[in-house]
């Protein structure tokens, strides 16, 4: 993976540039020694780090808008983080680059139940926005499986989504307005405590930009009143033709679980090794999740279970109990746990159409064989978005390499048959340079264009997205 | 023009150098300045899979003949979409298309979001004539920027939209409507804070507020009897759907003389915008955060409103602009001019 070199012309006003942002904020905002940048040299993509010229750590939004306009004036690159959780590298940074991270920005502005939304800072972490508003029994949907770190600020930047968007929707579909800080450090609020706004929809694409188009300070988020209840069923199957068979007729049928999870034999050995959850022992399972009132869970699964004895599922475990619903989740949410003790893993996030499931499951594991590596796959199959999980040892000169290799290919198969990339984890600079596999270079330009009009002098987070050769000549 | 492809359509817009007047049914958009360039010919669904709850279809598509494929399949677009050819005194057949670029969202956009959230993929030839597609037919994609959402209810300004994907849901096996006496929007308030799944909260005068749920039988059963409890004087209704269309459609200003004006704010401003309003008559949708008022012709109901969390623009009368912030303005011009260099499109109807 190559960055684009850093520019020396910067990194030779390195002092004049540190101390110009000490005159800016207070003393604790600004981090050069890398003894303390150190923390920023990377963020959840470990593969690849870089130490940043310096970080700074604003407390508002003034302060971020004077840190913006003070390195565009400087013609300095920033890269805005949030809790550095990306799997995608979006925070990684460049030496020739100040990080903005808004991690110290954590506050709650105003919680508003009669109109259903809570205003919080965009350092706050994803968990700790249904934390504030969970007493009064409302909630915050998207649910990253890092929610418990990771900040609203990466959540909209990436579109970040999780196992419960199948009902709710991802980032995008909860937003409700931002406040949005230009790289010229022009403040602009986008969308508010309201359904709608007139012009374009600019709240819609700056979700998912990938910190390219501006900085986020501030969100308006829809909070929903949580349902009375939920419990998941456990079914596994012994073919995953079987499972993904029963997954499209689940969601013809016209139930809407408010989850379906998948897990493949890899998978699930991996997970009982772990975490002795007590799974069957079977070629691939299903956690389907549905909502509401003990009558209606109760209704919901009949339906479920009477579309899954088509399938001769060769396990269906209800949950009747707390405890039991916590070991139905138990493997599940261990399983990227489980997948460190195996090794170092890749972890994909392609999306395919419900109906490719079988087809693409089948040339995964025969690439992976080709590739002499192992694949595990657990992912969210109501929506098609897949996790495979390329297992491989990070001391052994060439597995890296020969992994990433791997996870390009199945990547093009699921373009292929008709999906993309990434469907929630966000391109970075991990898929960058696949970007051609899905967009012509009409299709890009249309996306560049739109950076062209928030960040004209293409300093924000420049290197990401789109592939370094199609952003050359706008990088200067 | 009436384009027979989509290579036929960039062509057209490669060679223009006048401005374009786009045109689907012209159901929501009066006439706009220059040659007209109809979608009509770019029509047909393209891919429809009940089973991944995905529709591709191009953009000069009926609506009706969308829905009616969808019904048959006992599936939806979850947003349901406006017919507003009754309100604004237009008799042509709704495109797809006009849904989209319009951003068409009816009742249940409270529990399933918009036209926007349901658009997962578009094509579309941009103002130098170059096909863009982006999105693609996956319910999750990150993958670049979302102009899918930048063309959702970008009113032709951007580009003239060939195709559209969209994510479905299942048409509910049964719906039961609330009818509730009293101050509306505390009922809609409470419907909505409620842990029912509420999937319409509306007001319609001389009827009241009325809360819709769907679903599995027994289910609905249940949470309309929860609901009735929260709501005193509620009376339950099996179906009601012709209150929901009346909503919708805005059918009680259709053929009335005065101005519509859409009201875009926090229902708990709704109450006293009414009352500043000054208006004729009034409905209200997405739990009192949409309010439909008729007002006599050329009432300035901006300067009534005053100052507040939200928007006012009308929709029927004369030709209306919203002043946006300078550093929105700015944003828009700029997407304007990146997309349509020509300035083909700046001349859409309103």
């Amino acid at each position: 993976m190559q960055m684009p070199d850093p520019n020396a012309a910067i990194l030779a006003r390195r002092a004049a540039i540190v101390a110009g942002l000490r005159a800016l904020l207070p003393a604790d905002a600004v981090l050069d020694d890398p003894a303390e940048t150190r923390a920023y040299e990377c963020d959840a993509l470990t593969a690849y780090r870089c130490l940043p010229l310096a970080v700074t750590l604003p407390r508002t939004t003034e302060e971020v808008a004077a840190i913006l306009r003070f390195c565009h004036a400087q013609g300095v690159p920033v890269i805005p983080r949030g809790a550095g959780t990306s799997l995608a590298g979006g925070s990684l940074p460049t030496p020739d680059a100040v990080i903005l991270g808004v991690a110290r920005m954590t506050g709650v502005i105003e919680t508003n139940y009669p109109d259903r939304y809570i205003h919080v800072q965009t350092g706050r972490t994803n968990l700790s926005v249904t934390g504030a508003v969970e007493a009064q029994g409302w909630f915050y949907a998207p649910d990253p499986s890092s929610q418990l770190a990771c900040a609203i600020a990466g959540n909209i930047a990436m579109n970040s989504g999780g196992a419960h968007c199948l009902k709710y929707g991802v980032t995008t579909n909860n937003l409700l307005g931002v406040t949005l800080v230009q790289m010229d450090g022009t403040v602009v609020h986008l969308g508010g405590p309201f359904s709608e706004s007139e012009g374009l929809d600019l709240l819609g694409v700056v979700c998912g930009s990938e910190g390219q188009l501006g900085v986020v300070t501030e969100a308006y988020l829809r909070i929903l009143p949580k349902p009375e209840g939920a419990r998941p069923v456990l079914m596994g199957f012994d073919s995953n033709e079987g499972a993904g068979a029963c997954v499209a007729d689940i969601i013809k049928a016209g139930v809407l679980p408010v989850a379906i999870e998948f897990m493949d034999r890899p998978c699930i050995v991996a997970t009982e090794a772990f975490a002795q959850a007590g799974y069957p022992d079977c070629e691939a399972l299903l956690i389907v999740e549905v909502e509401g009132s003990e009558a209606e869970i109760a209704e919901q699964l009949a339906l479920i279970r009477a579309i899954a004895a088509r399938h001769s599922p060769v396990e269906f475990r209800e949950s009747r109990s707390a405890e039991e619903t916590r070991r139905i989740w138990l493997g599940r949410k261990s399983a990227f746990g489980a997948m460190g003790q195996m090794g170092d893993y890749i972890c994909l996030d392609g999306t395919i159409p419900v109906s490719e499931l079988p087809f693409v499951l089948r040339r995964i594991s025969e690439l992976t064989e080709a590739a002499g590596l192992r694949v595990a796959n657990v992912f969210h199959a109501g929506d098609g978005n897949m996790h495979p999980l390329i297992i491989f040892n990070a001391n052994q000169p060439g597995d890296l390499e020969k992994a990433e290799a791997l996870g390009a290919d199945i990547l093009r198969l699921c373009v292929q048959v008709g999906g993309c990339l990434t469907g929630e984890h966000g391109v970075g600079v991990e898929k960058r340079d696949l970007m051609g596999v899905q967009f012509s270079d009409q299709d890009m330009e249309a996306q560049l264009r739109v950076k062209d009009v928030f960040d004209p002098n293409w300093l924000l987070n420049p290197a990401k997205v789109f592939p370094l050769s199609v952003t050359a000549s706008r990088r200067g | 023009m009436q384009p027979q492809s989509e290579e036929e359509l960039a062509e057209m817009v490669r060679s223009a150098d006048a401005p374009l007047a786009l045109r689907g049914g012209a159901t929501r958009h009066g006439p706009g300045a220059g040659l007209a360039l109809e979608t009509g010919g770019l029509s047909g669904i393209s891919l429809y899979e009940p089973g991944a709850l995905t529709l591709v279809v191009r953009a000069g598509t009926p609506l009706d003949q969308v829905e009616a494929a969808l019904a048959a399949e006992h599936q939806q677009l979850a947003f349901e979409p406006p017919r507003l050819g009754p309100l604004l005194g237009r008799d042509g057949v709704s495109t797809i298309g006009g849904v989209a670029a319009t951003n068409a969202s009816g009742p249940r956009r409270v529990q399933a979001g918009a036209c926007r959230d349901a658009m997962i993929g578009i094509r579309f030839v941009d103002g130098r004539g170059e096909v863009i597609r982006n999105g693609g037919r996956v319910m999750k994609n990150v993958t670049g920027y979302d102009l899918v959402k930048l063309l959702a209810g970008s009113r032709g300004r951007l580009g003239v939209i060939t195709e559209l994907a969209f994510k479905l849901a299942p048409r509910p096996e049964r719906v039961v409507t609330l009818i509730v006496p009293g101050d509306p929007v505390a009922a809609m308030t409470k419907a909505l804070g409620s842990p029912y799944d509420v999937t319409g909260a509306g007001y319609l005068p001389g009827i009241g507020a009325i809360v819709r749920v769907e679903g599995l039988s027994a289910s609905v059963t249940y949470r309309a009897e929860r609901l009735a409890a929260l709501l005193p004087g509620a009376e339950i209704v099996e179906g009601g759907q012709d209150h929901w269309a009346a909503l919708r459609d805005v059918l009680p200003f259709a053929g009335q003389v005065g101005d519509v004006w859409r009201v875009i704010c926090r229902p708990s401003d709704a109450t006293a915008l009414i009352e500043r309003a000054g208006a004729e008559a009034h409905l209200m949708d997405w739990g009192g955060g949409l309010i439909w008022f008729l007002t006599e012709p050329d009432h300035d109901l901006r300067t009534a409103l005053g100052s507040f969390q939200g928007h006012a623009i009308r929709i029927r009368g004369a030709k209306d602009h919203l002043p946006l912030s300078p550093q929105v303005q700015a944003l828009n011009q700029g997407l304007y001019h990146q997309f349509d260099p020509k300035g083909l499109f700046a001349q859409q109807g309103a």
